[in-house]
């Protein structure tokens, strides 16, 4: 069925399921993106960097203090999403009643701040993390050969999307949320504490990066630029999904990975090219996204 | 009479004595001999060059006595960030206004293919120890850039031949999507054809990437006894570490066409055993290249590269030439230089030719098993010592001008 395209079907197979691995991360990453940019309407350029940060959380923990991956995974979101309230208390809330750019600026001069403090501190060539000893080793799936930390990641972060989701579409909580995001002021007037609502909202969409980031130390390096690369994909796939959307960016990340990974096989030279012309002719096509309202 | 006699005698002396105080002073340009350090101070080649590459330099100046013809020497340092618009600015400031003798280093390729014609026109040195494409002495030679550590030619060469040879015949490449790894790819393909191998295929991916297992899945797919990895650096790390999460690595081997000590420190033994590759320094080769390296990882605290072992013996040929030539002009010191054979930790015999390259012996290494391993940084084991001559491209292939073609 596949010959014409020069791959076998066990080989087609093997690439769509390496897509939805990488799939995961972008859903993830842009998840808490999408979180942020929704309620705070700050598009958080920390992003990369916060993915970076959850990322060596987990390597100290190991290194220095003998604190095992499975922990981490609950310690670094928590130190990252302290970390993030802590910037939004001294230097977002600031920004808020000011254009969309200054926040950009912030977030972005921050990110290069905090990347080259881990540089001089770690240098670049980066750490390493061995995978946990529960998920080494590999299973044979007959059309390919799985790491089972592989395995792992994807169901982590289809839970973890899965449980944001129903949190802020299907909870009361939620609800303020949704609501804050559409009338802050009316909300206030209800009686809910709106800027302690935001403070927790960006505490936890940092928390969702180092939560990325944790489960990416396993798998890629642990060097101070990891975020920054990854960064700019995340939001073509938050961009393409529709700002704000928290389902828009959990599908458009796992699609997006899939299309990524069948670009490998098909016209590699052209794999870091294709989400950005994706995001071109579906910005021509619906200029909010593929989930967005038009405002 | 007597006193005629004396007069003329004190005369001729002092005219005697004349061209050798001259030399002791006159004749270093400015008063003082200026290394210019070029390199990376914080971008991906920090950390096998960078720092370390500018403590080698001092050390050369320390063990050399700090002065020169009675003249002293001086270090500056700068960071290009690899690129070469920043790199073409920085070495026009040095050569215009900051009277830089010589410019060392270089990393990335593009940056140090821009500097060494710039250093050719105002009449330095160039002295590249990082930048690493065989294009250096080859079409793009001048006679003032002298090409020390290594090169993509010695070390696509060694390591692809080597391996054909032993056995491994056939091949796939993982490459980078740029001019240096298809150079590589292309140095590396040629040889193993010329040992009686095959290429099966191989993939390009963009450079940088972040994830390659889609294209270790392929060169899986593809059956091939070898996937030559020809990215550098921080994609290459990831890629060995995907490698092994994949277990490729046990199946199919992995050859590493560039890879640098702080590489493999890196990534660790477990990821990195059995691999097999080309590098022309190794601090636990023998008694000088321990001595030399101890007292390095003393003041930079990690062991060197071969970039930054090579950046002391360099430096320290240098120094030595403008002492024997009696000046700091770039010409004579060049000339004095390639007449003058490389003796020290770092090379023995090793011979500087006509294109600029500096022949020495290259190292076939092969990581070691974690349980090999006795102390911090015994990585690697000699597979084979591949002479000079055997490593670099043969002047009779050589497309540099001042190759003389008989």
């Amino acid at each position: 069925m596949f010959e014409w395209l020069g791959i076998t079907p066990q080989g087609l197979y093997g690439q769509l399921l390496v897509g939805l691995i990488n799939g995961s991360f972008y859903a993830t990453l842009s998840l808490g993106l999408a979180v942020i940019f929704g309620l705070l309407n700050i598009v958080n350029f920390t992003h990369g960097a916060q993915y970076m940060m959850g990322a060596f959380v987990a390597w100290m923990g190991l290194t220095y203090f003998g604190i095992n991956y499975w922990w981490s995974l609950i310690l670094a979101p928590l130190v990252v999403g302290v970390v993030g309230i802590i910037l939004e208390l001294t230097l977002l809330r600031r920004l808020y009643q000011m254009d969309h750019l200054y926040g950009l600026l912030l977030t972005f001069g921050l990110a290069l701040i905090i990347e080259g403090g881990f540089r001089q501190a770690f240098g670049i060539s980066g750490e390493r993390y061995e995978i946990p000893e529960a998920l080494t080793g590999a299973t044979n799936l007959g059309f390919m050969y799985l790491p089972n930390y592989r395995a792992w990641v994807i169901a982590a972060s289809l839970v973890v999307c899965f449980l944001a989701w129903f949190v802020i579409e299907r909870t009361k909580l939620g609800a303020y949320l949704r609501a804050g995001t559409e009338n802050p002021k009316l909300l206030q007037a209800f009686g809910v504490n709106v800027p302690v609502l935001v403070t927790l909202t960006y505490g936890f969409g940092a928390a969702l990066a180092g939560f990325a980031g944790v489960l990416a130390a396993p798998i890629f390096q642990v060097n101070p630029v990891m975020g920054s690369n990854l960064l700019i994909v995340v939001f073509a796939v938050v961009v393409i999904g529709g700002l704000g959307s928290i389902m828009g960016s959990i599908l458009t990340g796992l699609g997006l990975g899939l299309i990524e990974g069948l670009t490998k096989v098909f016209y590699p030279e052209g794999s870091s090219v294709v989400i950005f012309v994706i995001m071109a002719i579906i910005l021509l096509i619906r200029p909010a996204g593929l989930f967005g309202k038009e405002k | 009479m007597l006193s005629k006699k004396v007069l003329a005698a004190t005369v001729c002396g002092a005219f005697a004595a004349a061209p050798a105080a001259f030399a002791q002073t006159g004749k270093i340009s400015d008063g003082v001999v200026k290394i210019g350090v070029m390199t990376d101070l914080s971008g991906i080649y920090s950390d096998l060059a960078g720092p370390g590459s500018v403590l080698a330099a001092k050390m050369a100046v320390e063990d050399f006595g700090g002065k020169v013809l009675g003249a002293p020497i001086e270090v500056v340092t700068g960071d290009s960030q690899n690129k070469p618009d920043i790199a073409s600015s920085m070495a026009r400031r040095w050569l215009d206004q900051e009277k830089v003798d010589v410019i060392a280093d270089i990393p990335g390729s593009a940056a140090a293919l821009a500097v060494v014609k710039i250093v050719k026109d105002k009449n330095r040195v160039a002295l590249v120890s990082s930048g690493g494409t065989s294009r250096l002495t080859n079409e793009d030679c001048t006679d003032r850039t002298i090409h020390w550590a290594y090169d993509t030619y010695a070390l696509a060469n060694g390591t692809a031949r080597t391996l054909t040879q032993e056995g491994a015949k056939s091949w796939f490449f993982i490459t980078p999507d740029y001019a240096f790894g298809h150079s590589m790819e292309k140095d590396a393909s040629d040889a193993i054809k010329a040992a009686g191998g095959k290429v099966l295929g191989s993939v390009r991916h963009p450079f940088p990437g972040s994830d390659f297992s889609s294209y270790l899945l392929q060169a899986q797919a593809s059956g091939a006894q070898v996937i030559g990895l020809n990215n550098a650096g921080t994609d290459l790390t990831t890629t060995i570490k995907q490698a092994a999460e994949f277990g490729i690595s046990q199946k199919q081997r992995l050859a590493l066409m560039i890879i640098m000590l702080t590489d493999i420190h890196s990534m660790g033994l477990k990821a990195t055993q059995g691999m097999v590759y080309t590098d022309a320094f190794y601090w636990d080769l023998n008694d000088e290249t321990r001595a030399w390296s101890k007292r390095f990882f003393e003041r930079h605290k990690r062991m060197p590269t071969m970039i930054q072992a090579g950046m002391y013996s360099g430096v320290m040929h240098y120094l030595k030439a403008i002492k024997a030539a009696g000046t700091d002009e770039a010409g004579a010191v060049v000339t004095k230089m390639k007449a003058t054979p490389v003796n020290d930790f770092f090379a023995k015999n090793g011979k500087i030719r006509q294109d600029g390259r500096m022949v020495h012996d290259m190292y076939l290494m092969q990581v070691k098993k974690p349980e090999e391993s006795k102390q911090p940084w015994d990585y690697l084991k000699l597979l084979k010592v591949i002479p000079g001559e055997q490593a670099y491209l043969p002047l009779s292939k050589s497309l540099c001008p001042l190759v003389k073609k008989k």
